[in-house]
């Protein structure tokens, strides 16, 4: 099944033109309502400074004064393929999570590299953490050709490095595009600058991205979001994370294991006997005594319940997370008191460099491999088959501190 | 060449992806905060935001909706209001500053502060009377850039300020669950659809809308609030498909007729930046 909207985030270093890049897309795709280019063309006159397309995301006075992105922006683009949403994200290491609050929403990605200095930190940064939220479809923009001169060789010459780089990581671009920006060569038609380039243009690129999502024959998945008292009946709300569900379905709820009946789906308004992945639904069960944090489950293809599981996390809070620490940990509607008991490695988020084995603590932006123990069975699934059972986001006092997957 | 093709897809299923979030952000705010009012401007996109919530819950919204009056509104929102509150059974909660109306601010002596005090400091006295801990608000990413860079599940502090510079992380759909005494959470489940997809919703639900939308003399409003600051834009569209025909054309900004745009370039930062919506 194709998806509809497609959601691409736009990753790299800082200053190598992800927001400029956008911005070209919203003026040329002639996404932008009238006076809005002239209007920009006013604000960079009165700053003193050359037209730029970033200020169309960059809309915060300090991102314009600082020439920097601050915060994640989404904006919305229609071509002939599909919709898309499209989401900058900031460069700078300082607001990662910001950068990240961006890329958890994304299908796919556009990893952007200046011509005229090549992969830097938080490119390598950036890929590494596309890497393990399971972002692998993506297109490298090599881009500020105008600076390099538009050379074969210096694309050349990039395209080996940044190929190289991605190739230990084990991803592959489907497409690697030179690009001017803030002109707009090669994002909405092929430039005359770059002759010898042979590839499909941003847009184009873009638009040959596969939008598929899992199949319906996937195992049933459904969180409990809430429980409502109508009239005589109690409906239980939720979404289909995955597969689909059909009146008269035998489930099983876990954690408690309790075998039960979709006696029926309730949609206001409306009559449904079959749900699938995405739809907000209510269902009536034939057991009643159902609470948030349940996951309705099918009888093949049944999740496994933990107590103790491993995970690979990002941490991002200031203050370090420490073993034997108590957490909240949440995961789809499910939230448990959880507690490190084992940091097999730290490791730094932009190499992967192993920075301590059997360390105490873990740090501000590291990423680590670790052992979790929750106060009472939860469902916690291998992220690369179940996704969204498989990520969590640990919190302390209701902040988000980090975010882990299970593998 | 445009390749760009603006009414070549179908709409069924991008529609009801779209209602499908809409209805998971609104319900995850009622399951984690319980004390909630949702926020009816009566405008187009709050009340297919009310439409939507009314599905969520059955067609029995479990919690106040609140309309901001600033007495400046025009004459068919209150009639709309009043009609359809009665008509959903809607537990429908007045927010006004009385006490600003008094002193007679108004538009005409400063367009900012009359903002601030007509809409801004009335939701707060309300919040602070209800004691609400959060808020559903119907903005989209696509009116304004400011907008674009909001969470769904955005925290305020008792003063209301928006911290624009260090917002909570919002990672996947695993949104804010707590909030300190006196904060509140500003719940947005609209943020992801276009005017383009309000109105082809609007028409698909067959939703019904106050008539300003619909040209009247040559002119219609695309987005309304307060007669005093809202101009009229050109238009034959007196039908919801003329409507839509128009949209999938026209460059003009949807927020063009809004004054609250116009005063200088960061004001939509700076109001919101205060708690204005």
């Amino acid at each position: 099944m194709e998806k509809n909207i497609l959601t691409i985030v736009v990753c790299g270093e800082v200053d190598h033109g992800k927001s400029t890049l956008l911005g070209r897309i919203l003026c040329d795709t002639r996404s932008l309502p009238d006076g809005k280019w002239a209007e920009l063309e006013r604000v960079c006159r009165q700053m003193g400074r050359d037209i730029e397309p970033a200020y169309l995301l960059d809309q915060l006075e300090e991102e314009r004064q600082e020439a920097m992105t601050i915060d994640t922006t989404q904006v919305f683009l229609k071509t002939r393929k599909r919709r898309y949403c499209l989401i900058d994200t900031p460069g700078h290491l300082e607001f990662i999570k910001n950068m990240m609050t961006g890329a958890t929403q994304a299908d796919a990605a556009v990893l952007i590299v200046d011509a005229t200095v090549g992969v830097g930190e938080q490119t390598q940064r950036h890929a590494r953490l596309l890497k393990m939220l399971g972002v692998d479809r993506f297109i490298v923009a090599v881009n500020k050709m105008d600076l390099a001169g538009f050379s074969k060789e210096k694309f050349e010459g990039v395209q080996k490095k940044v190929s190289g780089f991605l190739r230990r990581l084990g991803l592959k671009p489907v497409a690697m595009i030179p690009i001017a920006a803030k002109e707009g060569h090669n994002i909405f038609k092929l430039s005359d600058r770059m002759k010898w380039y042979r590839g499909p243009s941003m847009i184009k690129a873009l638009d040959s991205l596969c939008g598929d999502v899992s199949g319906k024959r996937a195992p049933l998945r459904f969180p409990i979001q809430d429980v409502y008292k109508i009239g005589s009946d109690s409906i239980i709300v939720g979404r289909v994370e995955s597969g689909s569900i059909k009146v008269g379905q035998r489930v099983i709820v876990y954690p408690c294991g309790q075998k039960t009946k979709i006696s029926a789906i309730k949609v206001f308004n409306r009559k449904k006997t079959i749900a699938h992945t995405g739809d907000s639904i209510g269902l009536v069960l034939s057991c009643p005594g159902r609470v948030r944090g349940e996951v309705i489950c099918s009888t093949v293809g049944k999740p496994t319940l933990n107590t103790s599981f491993d995970g690979h996390i990002f941490w991002f809070a200031q203050k370090p997370l420490k073993i034997n620490g108590s957490l909240k940990l949440r995961c789809a509607t499910q939230e448990v008191g959880c507690v490190l008991t084992r940091i097999h490695e730290r490791m730094d988020s932009a190499t992967r460099e192993v920075l301590e084995r059997g360390a105490n603590e873990v740090g501000k932006n590291e990423l680590a491999r670790v052992t979790f123990r929750v106060r009472s069975p939860m469902v916690i699934e291998n992220f690369d088959v179940m996704g969204s059972l498989g990520r969590f986001v640990l919190e302390n006092d209701s902040a988000v501190c980090g975010f882990g997957i299970k593998r | 060449m445009n390749l760009i093709m603006r009414n070549d897809l179908s709409t069924a299923d991008y529609l009801d992806d779209l209602e499908s979030k809409s209805i998971f952000i609104i319900r995850e705010a009622f399951a984690s905060m319980r004390n909630i009012a949702l926020l009816w401007s009566i405008g187009k996109d709050s009340t297919t935001m009310l439409w939507i919530a009314r599905k969520a819950f059955f067609g029995h919204i479990p919690f106040p909706v609140m309309h901001i009056d600033t007495a400046f509104k025009f004459k068919e929102i209150y009639e709309f209001r009043d009609t359809f509150s009665r008509k959903w059974g809607l537990d429908l909660l007045i927010s006004k500053n009385k006490e600003a109306l008094k002193r007679s601010v108004s538009p005409g002596k400063g367009k900012f502060d009359c903002c601030t005090a007509l809409k801004t400091d009335a939701l707060k006295k309300t919040i602070e009377q209800y004691h609400f801990n959060a808020l559903l608000l119907a903005i989209r990413r696509d009116e304004h850039g400011i907008r674009a860079k909001e969470r769904c599940f955005s925290v305020r502090g008792a003063d209301f300020g928006w911290n624009y510079k260090d917002q909570p992380t919002e990672l996947w759909d695993l949104y804010r669950s707590r909030v300190a005494d006196g904060e509140h959470i500003r719940v947005h489940p609209m943020l992801h659809w276009t005017e383009l997809d309000i109105w082809k919703y609007i028409q698909r639900e067959k939703i019904p809308i106050v008539d300003l939308y619909k040209a009247r003399g040559g002119k219609r409003y695309r987005s309304i609030g307060c007669h005093t600051c809202c101009a009229p834009v050109d238009s034959k569209a007196d039908t919801l498909r003329k409507i839509i025909a128009e949209l999938e054309t026209t460059r003009i900004a949807e927020r063009s007729g809004r004054a609250q745009d116009k005063e200088d370039t960061y004001t939509m930062q700076k109001l919101r930046s205060l708690g204005y919506m």
